[in-house]
């Protein structure tokens, strides 16, 4: 049962971690168009020339 | 640290001053021009590259990137472009695009409520996993130290994960308690806090149950239900303030220093104001220059245009058709008669303030009922037992079992699968119970003008001209930019006849075209200037020198898809009247064309909504489908109300669904999408109240262990979602 003192605090901190990490996408404002970015994925176009 | 900080003083102050001028203006010049465009058609990846990839091409375009979601495209250019100079990049691409009052728009991007909302549930449902996770350990046997030590843990991620996700909830139930009345809030409030303490209660006297994982699923999943429901309301009120937006209120004020381009909140009565043919009046007030035509159709349904002259009084909303005018105000903004009309609307009583949604319906039952269920149970067991311990135990067990998890999920689900699906077919849900009051609709209400028909004439008559007059007329009619010209012109041309040789041809604003034809005078235009009766229908009058003046009569052309939504509702049981502020010979003609046996002509806007609350009173359902502010009214008095995206504000506001696209196909399909939504809800609250049925004796038996409560509360959420999706 000593595992327990090691097990706990890990799950609990990967779960902080990917709290930490849905804060992050929601402040860089990833939730904005859902919908787009589902299909933007599947766009096979390359941007050749980007604009600096 | 702070001296440090300070610019160093300079011994010239010129040399200080003028970079420091330099920065000022260069902060105030605009470095880049944001513009907003509306896409209404793009729905792929495709679409998003092409208009994306269009717009790039430009070198004025710094940046330009498509949101599907809001279909829209928002573009980062040098400062001198305008909207106007990219439209035609997207419409080349083929989309249709519009622009949009950036300043009218920006409430949208920072919805910080949404934000909220959704960080609380995220929050929420962090700790709702990790308190799961102990608490399959306490369910499969933990025992003794060990399940203590669980507890606490459970505990101390508990506590604060509630004390900030449940936020809301016990925000509403303290406002609610304030009022001195209960709604859904307080039942939710009361379960999560009691579940609190008696479980910390149970931890600290080493007890086997501890309801901390119930407690944090409960709020988990409520909150998933609160953010569904914010999330519709907002996509709802962004698309709704994007329709306002589109009208981006601008007028040429003429002043001494010449002509500039005003926003219409900065006029001032007494103005002098420049309208185009084809702008719309944005004042009151009077012509003081310049001859022309009115189209008043949106605001009384005629679809005759109205000859204007100086000293003709005109209200804000009319479109002037033919001749440049000038306008002096005398009335601007809020105090314009559009906007009184407007305002007399919220005055009346509309159909939207006397339904009471299911949920409410819902709420009204439940929520003294819980209260009543769970003090019995707590004071049964008090009595029974006589141990304090006992009965909170199960007092709080029957608030978890009954909270109302699968309640506050059945009804923003559902709406949530119905409004999108409805938004995809070109439908925007303006208020949150237009669905449930669409399902009960019996009798649909059609206006005529800009409603069933386009706004957009037809030639009728072409066979009952010669050949030679009708080369007169094209003649005369190819250069003019009125409507009726236009048709003709369209009409004749795709007869194939040519134009005759007319010379002197010059365009006399407000009254018709005129030139020589073979040495003698030929007209077209407005009746009494050609020198002709008068004809009931939309007529252009051509006379070829002293011979007999002939009309052109023209009929509205029908919207896309109004046959098709007409028959479709007739077929599907549901009454079709049409009222019309339009005269009786074109709404007579209109009603027989597409078989509609009800009419009703030359209808003041009053008529039509007293017309509507006598329907209500005979105990029928009415759907009022209109454009104009002489349908504002009817809007209101309805059921329920829809009105297609070229309405007027003032009309939009009024009704409760807006057709985005240009025809009126989705009607008949909206209704049956919203009677299914409605029946959906219905299936939810039976599944909830199945599953409070069969737990609630057994929280009340004191045979609830937090794993029946934890089991029963994901069942019956994941249940009622689940249903909810089949809709899409």
């Amino acid at each position: 049962m000593n595992i327990l003192t090691y097990l706990i605090p890990i799950s609990l901190v990967l779960g902080c971690a990917g709290l930490g990490f849905f804060v992050f996408t929601l402040r860089s404002n990833q939730y904005d168009d859902p919908e787009g970015d589902a299909q933007r994925i599947l766009s096979g176009d390359y941007d050749d020339k980007p604009k600096g | 640290m702070t001296a440090a900080m300070r610019p160093q003083a300079s011994a010239c102050p010129a040399c200080s001053a003028a970079p420091a001028a330099e920065a000022l203006a260069a902060a105030q010049e605009p470095t880049e021009a944001h513009i907003v465009l509306s896409l209404p058609t793009i729905h792929c990846a495709a679409c998003m590259s092409t208009v994306e990839q269009a717009l790039n091409a430009s070198d004025a375009v710094r940046s330009a990137r498509v949101n599907l979601t809001m279909k829209r495209v928002s573009v980062e250019a040098d400062p001198e472009l305008t909207a106007a100079d990219i439209i035609p990049l997207v419409e080349g691409a083929g989309y249709e695009a519009h622009e949009l009052d950036t300043t009218a728009i920006t409430a949208t991007q920072t919805d910080r409520a949404g934000r909220e909302l959704l960080m609380r549930l995220a929050v929420a449902g962090f700790a709702s996993m990790n308190v799961m996770l102990l608490s399959v350990a306490v369910w499969s046997g933990a025992e003794g130290p060990t399940r203590d030590m669980f507890h606490w843990i459970s505990a101390a991620i508990v506590i604060p994960a509630v004390a900030f996700s449940a936020q809301p909830f016990f925000k509403n139930a303290w406002t609610a308690l304030k009022a001195g009345h209960l709604n859904m809030d307080v039942p939710i409030s009361l379960a999560i806090l009691l579940a609190l303490v008696t479980s910390l209660w149970e931890t600290s006297l080493s007890g086997e149950h501890a309801y901390f994982d119930a407690a944090m699923a409960l709020t988990f999943f409520l909150l998933t239900g609160r953010y569904l429901d914010h999330r519709t309301r907002s996509v709802a009120r962004s698309a709704a303030e994007e329709l306002a937006a589109l009208e981006v209120p601008r007028a040429w004020r003429v002043s001494d220093s010449g002509e500039e381009q005003v926003n219409v909140a900065e006029l001032r009565v007494g103005d002098i104001l420049r309208v185009r043919p084809g702008g719309r009046m944005p004042v009151d007030g009077e012509i003081v220059e310049g001859t022309s035509e009115l189209d008043r159709s949106l605001l009384t349904g005629e679809t005759l245009p109205v000859f204007a002259e100086p000293g003709t009084t005109i209200s804000a909303g009319e479109v002037n058709l033919t001749g440049p005018l000038l306008v002096r105000a005398s009335a601007v903004g809020r105090d314009t008669s559009l906007h009184r009309m407007a305002d007399l609307v919220a005055v009346a009583e509309s159909g939207r303030s006397r339904y009471t949604s299911l949920a409410d319906k819902a709420a009204k039952l439940y929520a003294p009922g819980v209260h009543i269920l769970s003090a019995l149970a707590f004071v049964g067991w008090y009595l029974w037992s006589g141990d304090l311990r006992i009965a909170l135990n199960i007092a709080a067990a029957v608030l978890i079992i009954t909270c109302p998890c699968a309640l506050g999920l059945a009804v923003p689900a559902v709406t949530t699968a119905a409004s999108g699906r409805l938004f995809k077919q070109g439908l925007l849900i303006k208020d949150a119970t237009a669905l449930e009051r669409l399902a009960q609709i019996d009798t649909v209400v059609f206006d005529k003008t800009g409603t069933l028909t386009a706004g957009t004439p037809d030639l009728t008559n072409l066979d009952d001209f010669t050949r030679c007059d009708l080369e007169i007329a094209l003649a005369l009619s190819q250069g003019s930019a009125h409507p009726l010209s236009q048709s003709l012109t369209a009409a004749a041309r795709e007869a194939g006849v040519t134009p005759a040789d007319v010379t002197d041809i010059q365009e006399v604003p407000g009254h018709g075209t005129q030139g020589l034809w073979q040495g003698q005078m030929v007209r077209l235009g407005r009746a009494a200037w050609v020198g002709a009766g008068s004809h009931a229908m939309t007529s252009a009058w051509l006379r070829v020198g002293d011979g007999p003046a002939q009309a052109f009569t023209f009929t509205d052309r029908l919207r896309d898809g109004a046959e098709e939504a007409v028959r479709a509702l007739q077929e599907s049981g549901k009454k079709v009247i049409l009222m019309s502020g339009d005269t009786t010979a074109a709404v007579e003609a209109l009603a027989t064309r597409l078989g509609i046996e009800q009419w009703l002509a030359e209808a003041l806007p009053q008529d039509k909504a007293t017309r509507i609350e006598a329907l209500t009173e005979q105990g029928a359902k009415v759907l009022m489908v209109g454009d104009g502010l002489n349908d504002t009214a009817a809007l209101t008095a309805a059921h329920a109300s829809i009105s297609p995206a070229s309405a007027l504000d003032a009309a939009r506001v009024a009704s409760d669904i807006v057709l985005l696209g240009g025809t009126l196909d989705p009607i008949p399909d909206a209704i049956e999408t919203a009677r299914k939504a409605t029946r959906r809800i219905r299936e939810n609250f039976t599944i909830a109240t199945w599953y409070n049925i069969i737990a609630v004796p057994l929280a009340i038996a004191g045979l609830c262990s937090p794993l029946i409560a934890a089991l029963a509360m994901s069942a019956s959420s994941i249940t009622v979602s689940l249903n909810a999706l089949r809709l899409r």
